[in-house]
């Protein structure tokens, strides 16, 4: 009965300290995460614009090879990958005709018998995550979902669609303040992540206004695709904006480590374009300027008034936004 | 198998196959007469286990039409009956009766070209199949 | 031994002229059991039926097959005339020989066999006939109406008008229901209150009609004709025989900020208090939950101040058992609250609101008199956002089905609005517009021509908060799908409309379906709208399906005129063809096992456990009993029963088997 992990291209590149801070939490937890042998690139944006089977054949090909091994779930970090590899699953499992197929393309019989869970899900499985918390994540954070961790609704099955919670639930278990905002779920861009860069940097810019205006310490993503166009395309955002946006984003597992109390070496966090300096001070108490998270994050109109934090120089009131 | 005129026993609902039959009649449109009906109150009243008497003596072929699926004149009787026809199926396989000498369809009131189209249709393909031998060796034994 | 008469019909030469009647004739008088077989050109005449009735008496016959058209056509006929003549009507059957033999084949001896083949099936089946009498049930002439909106309240009327007694069961303190809640009504803007309290006060006075408001049905067992229910009389903490109404208790209740039912939360009400001023009975009640002296054991200040002496603090629940002939079910809807809607922040966001909200907004005697103002600062809100479909229409919420009325009280809303703010800006966001009825779609027009609503053909994907104003994220997919903003100072959701809380388990206390969405199921969906599959339990009103008020209240008037057709005769006479258990001798007492099957095959809830017990009062067995006034005689319990112990009358086990052999030309005594 072991967990396998499949980390797909982001995790050994651009999204190093995703994997790095995965392990290093899934270690102080002592839950072994095995990576599938012999696993393949999950086709992501490429192969389903252009071949079905090629899609469906590429995710099979890494469930068989992690059944093969053993594994009843698969724990994939990436969004992107996450959702190949449940569209995969739902596929092949609801067409006999087609998982037969498929399974003579890969020369492995495909079965089905593996899960596939996302990184909250895994991590909403561990019990009593609470008490593994040394050191309080006491910041106000913009849990942000992105378009695939969620949906489609009828194939992940995983949390509500339009307004997901199961990472705020998650940061509020590691003493966060996971603030009400409106850009959980909205598009980052990622599709166009290289061939339109200017979208990018204009959609992204939304969310990372909208988190900042309501008092985001940090955002939270989970996501790969996210971090690189919030964190990496930053400058892009700014130059388009006209302005400076100083907050971080940080993946769900190094919120966890800093929380559990793992060295931010450990965690990659210095690999970020945009500095997370509030680690610095993590063992103090937090500063003045910040709030504790006392406040319920049910107020609508919380932050209405446009306040922002210390740490964030943006404050000036939002731009108008063209639609 | 020319001269062969099969027996056909057609088991239907009062509420929407018999009135479509009688549809079929008012609107004067032909079938075969090797049909014969036989009328319940709903095909969900049909014991299944008269296909086999009637197999047992001398039909060659049945027919069982009832009201559309969610037209029940009692709501459910139809869906009753569907379920024990598909268990009927496997029954009738095991016991070597070739299942394609039973025809189960909806027939509704308004249906009578469909009845009689039903009728032919079942007619031709019983005609194809031959007499239910299983019938006269039966009765070359002296039972049935 | 049989003595069948057989009487073949010429039909003129419907049959004739492709079946050798005569033949047919010789062929039937030489059936085992035929003692009479004649031919005639018009069986259905006078003339005709006469020698049916001759030789009936003449001939002696115990049973008579006529040979001729449907017995869908005339069988009725052809069995009243055995009755004159002295034989048991169901001991008479016809044989179709013209729909399903001379009319659709040639003249040829195949359709002369196929005639006498029909004439000896039906000859073997009426041998074994059994004469049977009419089932007469008598009917307590008194119907309960559950629910009094407007569907309840005029189906009580109508019933009580007709002459009938009434007992009216209400779950508010107050009847009225959702009608009471509305400001006016579309499609002619006329004040709802205006409309309906009239209609509440007649109920009251009526004396055919008692009212129980603030109770519930506890249970019903019996049948058609003859139910028995227990109402559940909540205790009000008053007597409602020394209270006067004054409400000096209610102005003087120190407890006052408790959510108004009423005002769907917008108003304010004390813990004694009474739903709406024009409320009928117009007696407070006590909230419990709130109360300061059920709470903290102090206060009674309302049983001091009343002049009457009419508040019981120890008041308990009554029960009371009333026996009834009919029901009406018009419990009525709800529409959807809580948090199905996160992203749009509805229960989030105080300004966005749902349509009985906006009811309470726009009505002059609402928490704000009727002055358009916002829940969250009271300001008049410049832009108004309505989302048509909130939930309807939309499987992703669960929810397929349309709403029906929504389409219309968005416009209705909309048009409201900009009659009480002039400069104000209304949007309607909508999938499609369904304006079906009278004035209806004229109105929606108005709506946009005369009162320049804007309607946006495209769905909201999310509202948020932003600077004290609700940003509206939609798309007008009338210009191809363009994402827009609107900044809205107030939204109003139409919520899906949706069956009541409680539906399920009245449903199931009364015995009647419902379908996945707990919305009561009628006995057919065209031509029995307003019966249920349980015989004389009837359907008014948006408990069935989300409906408007016209149609509620048509559909109480239906069901109503049911009651009193029901009513109008002393006792039910029903066809005796039903199901039937086998009873016999000790030491078998029964061949039913007792597994109850039939019972939850019976989509009528006709069959009921039955207890023998020996002389000493021990019990032998418990078998299954049909009831009578409930059964149907579709037959599926016959069909189901394993140890062929039930069967139905009129189509019994021997009946089909002899037609089976007969048509295979196959004698008893082949078998």
């Amino acid at each position: 009965m072991k967990t396998g992990f499949y980390p797909g291209c982001s995790m050994k590149g651009s999204a190093r300290e995703y994997s790095e801070s995965l392990l290093a939490v899934s270690q102080a937890l002592g839950r072994e995460l095995p990576e599938i042998p012999d696993w393949n690139c999950c086709g992501a944006t490429a192969a389903h614009n252009l071949d079905r089977d090629l899609a469906l054949a590429l995710p099979a090909r890494i469930l068989a090879a992690a059944e093969k091994d053993g594994m009843y779930e698969v724990l994939v970090p990436c969004a992107a990958c996450y959702s190949r590899l449940s569209v995969t699953r739902h596929e092949l499992l609801g067409d006999e005709d087609l998982r037969r197929k498929i399974s003579g393309l890969i020369e492995a019989d495909y079965r089905g018998t593996a899960r596939v869970l996302n990184i909250v899900e895994w991590l909403g499985g561990i019990p009593d995550l609470e008490s593994k918390v040394r050191k309080p994540f006491a910041h106000k954070v913009a849990c942000y979902y992105g378009c695939l961790l969620v949906r489609p609704a009828g194939i992940v099955n995983f949390d509500r669609p339009e307004e997901p919670r199961s990472m705020d639930l998650l940061m509020k278990k590691i003493g966060a303040d996971p603030l009400d905002w409106a850009f959980k779920t909205e598009c980052c861009g990622a599709g166009f992540s290289v061939s339109r860069t200017d979208l990018v940097a204009r959609l992204s810019g939304l969310i990372l206004d909208d988190a900042v205006q309501r008092g985001a310490e940090a955002v939270i993503v989970a996501c790969p695709m996210c971090h690189l166009n919030l964190d990496m395309r930053r400058p892009n955002i700014e130059k388009l904006a006209g302005k400076k946006y100083n907050i971080p984003v940080i993946y769900i597992t190094q919120a966890l480590g800093l929380a559990m109390g793992i060295e931010p070496k450990k965690l990659g966090l210095q690999r970020h374009k945009v500095k997370v300096k509030f680690t610095q001070g993590l063992a103090k108490p937090p500063a003045a300027s910040i709030t504790p998270a006392s406040a319920k994050p049910t107020a609508g109109a919380k932050s209405a008034s446009g306040d922002s934090p210390a740490e964030a120089p943006f404050a000036g009131p939002s731009a108008k936004r063209g639609a | 198998m020319s001269d062969f005129n099969p027996k056909i026993v057609a088991f239907v609902c009062n509420w929407c196959t018999y009135a479509g039959a009688d549809l079929t009649g008012t609107s004067r449109m032909k079938y075969s007469p090797q049909v014969s009906i036989i009328r319940f109150p709903c095909t969900g009243r049909i014991d299944f286990m008269l296909l086999l008497k009637a197999f047992a003596n001398g039909a060659d072929g049945i027919i069982v039409s009832g009201c559309h699926p969610n037209d029940c004149h009692y709501s459910s009787g139809n869906f009753h009956a569907r379920r024990r026809w598909i268990v009927f199926r496997g029954l009738l396989d095991f016991l070597g009766i070739d299942v394609r000498r039973v025809r189960f369809s909806w027939v509704s009131a308004a249906e009578g070209a469909k009845w009689a189209q039903l009728v032919n249709d079942t007619a031709e393909h019983v005609r194809q199949l031959g007499p239910f031998s299983g019938y006269h060796r039966l009765r070359g034994l002296g039972v049935g | 031994m049989a003595r069948i008469g057989v009487f073949i019909c010429h039909c003129g030469e419907n049959i004739s002229a492709t079946v050798d009647v005569k033949k047919v004739a010789a062929a039937a008088s030489r059936i085992p059991g035929v003692a009479h077989s004649v031919e005639y050109k018009y069986m259905c005449s006078d003339p005709g039926q006469q020698m049916i009735k001759n030789a009936v008496r003449e001939k002696n016959l115990t049973g008579v097959v006529v040979a001729a058209c449907s017995p869908r056509m005339h069988e009725p006929t052809f069995r009243r005339a055995c009755a004159e003549a002295g034989l048991n009507p169901f001991l008479c059957e016809m044989a179709n020989i013209r729909e399903h033999c001379s009319w659709v084949h040639e003249k040829s001896d195949a359709t002369t066999n196929k005639a006498i083949d029909i004439v000896r099936t039906l000859v073997a089946k009426v041998k074994k006939n059994k004469a049977l009498l009419p089932i007469k049930v008598p009917v307590t002439k008194t119907a309960l109406v559950l629910g009094g909106g407007i569907a309840g309240i005029q189906a009580s009327l109508d019933i009580a008008n007709a002459g009938h007694k009434v007992i009216l069961v209400e779950k508010q303190p107050s009847i009225g229901g959702h009608m009471s809640q509305l400001s006016e009504t579309f499609p002619t803007l006329d004040c709802s209150q205006c409309i309906l309290t009239p209609r509440m006060v007649e109920v009251a006075q009526h004396p055919n009609i008692t009212l129980h408001s603030y109770s519930e049905l506890e249970s019903l067992d019996g049948f058609i004709g003859n139910f028995k229910a227990r109402i559940r009389k909540k205790a009000r903490s008053l007597d409602e025989k020394l209270c006067t109404g004054c409400g000096l208790c209610t102005q003087k209740c120190p407890t006052r900020k408790i959510a108004s039912e009423f005002d769907a939360g917008l108003g304010l009400r004390p813990a004694i208090y009474v739903p709406f001023p024009q409320a009928v009975p117009n007696k407070p009640v006590i909230d419990r939950e709130h109360c300061t002296y059920y709470l903290k054991g102090k206060c009674r200040l309302c049983e001091k101040i009343c002049p009457t002496q009419a508040i019981r603090f120890d008041q308990e629940d009554e029960i009371l058992e009333v026996e009834v002939g009919a029901v009406v079910l018009a419990t009525g809807f709800d529409i959807k609250h809580g948090d199905f809607f996160p992203e749009y922040g509805y229960g989030k966001y105080k300004d966005v609101i749902d349509g009985l909200q906006f009811e309470r907004l726009a009505s002059a005697s609402g928490p704000t008199l009727g002055e358009m103002r916002r829940p969250s600062d009271g300001r008049v809100p410049e832009t108004v956002v309505f989302v048509a479909c909130a939930g309807s229409r939309d499987p992703a919420k669960g929810i397929e089905y349309c709403s029906k009325i929504c389409c219309m009280y968005t416009a209705k809303h909309a048009m409201l609005y900009k009659h009480k703010v002039h400069h104000g800006r209304p949007y309607v966001f909508y999938m499609d517009i369904r304006a079906g009825g009278k004035m209806y779609e004229e109105f929606v027009r108005r709506a946009q021509e005369v009162d320049g609503v804007q309607y946006i053909r495209g769905r909201v994907s999310r509202i948020y908060e932003r600077g004290g104003k609700l940003v509206v994220k939609g798309a007008d997919t009338l210009l191809g799908a363009r994402p827009m903003e609107i900044e809205a100072d107030l939204v109003v959701l139409a919520t899906a409309g949706v069956a009541n809380a409680g539906a399920e388990e009245l449903a199931q206390k009364v015995h009647v379906s419902y379908d996945p969405y707990y919305f009561y199921s009628e006995a057919h969906p065209k031509l029995r709208p307003v019966e249920t599959n349980t015989a004389g339990i009837f359907l008014a009103g948006a408990c069935q399906a989300p409906k408007d008020i016209p149609e509620s209240v048509a559909q109480a008037s239906g069901a109503a005129a049911k009651v009193a057709g029901l009513f109008s005769q002393s006792e039910l006479v029903r066809e005796p063809l039903i199901a039937v258990v086998d009873r016999q001798a000790p030491p078998l007492y029964s061949t039913c096992v007792g597994c109850f099957l039939c019972q939850a095959a019976c989509p009528y809830q006709a069959i009921e456990k039955e207890e023998i017990r020996g002389r000493d009062g021990r019990l032998i067995k418990t078998v299954a009993k049909v009831n009578p006034g409930l059964c149907q005689g579709c037959g599926t319990c016959v069909a189901l029963c394993r140890s062929k112990s039930i069967d139905i009358q009129g189509f019994s086990h021997e009946q089909v088997y002899a037609e089976v052999l007969a048509l295979l030309n196959r004698g008893e005594s082949d078998v």
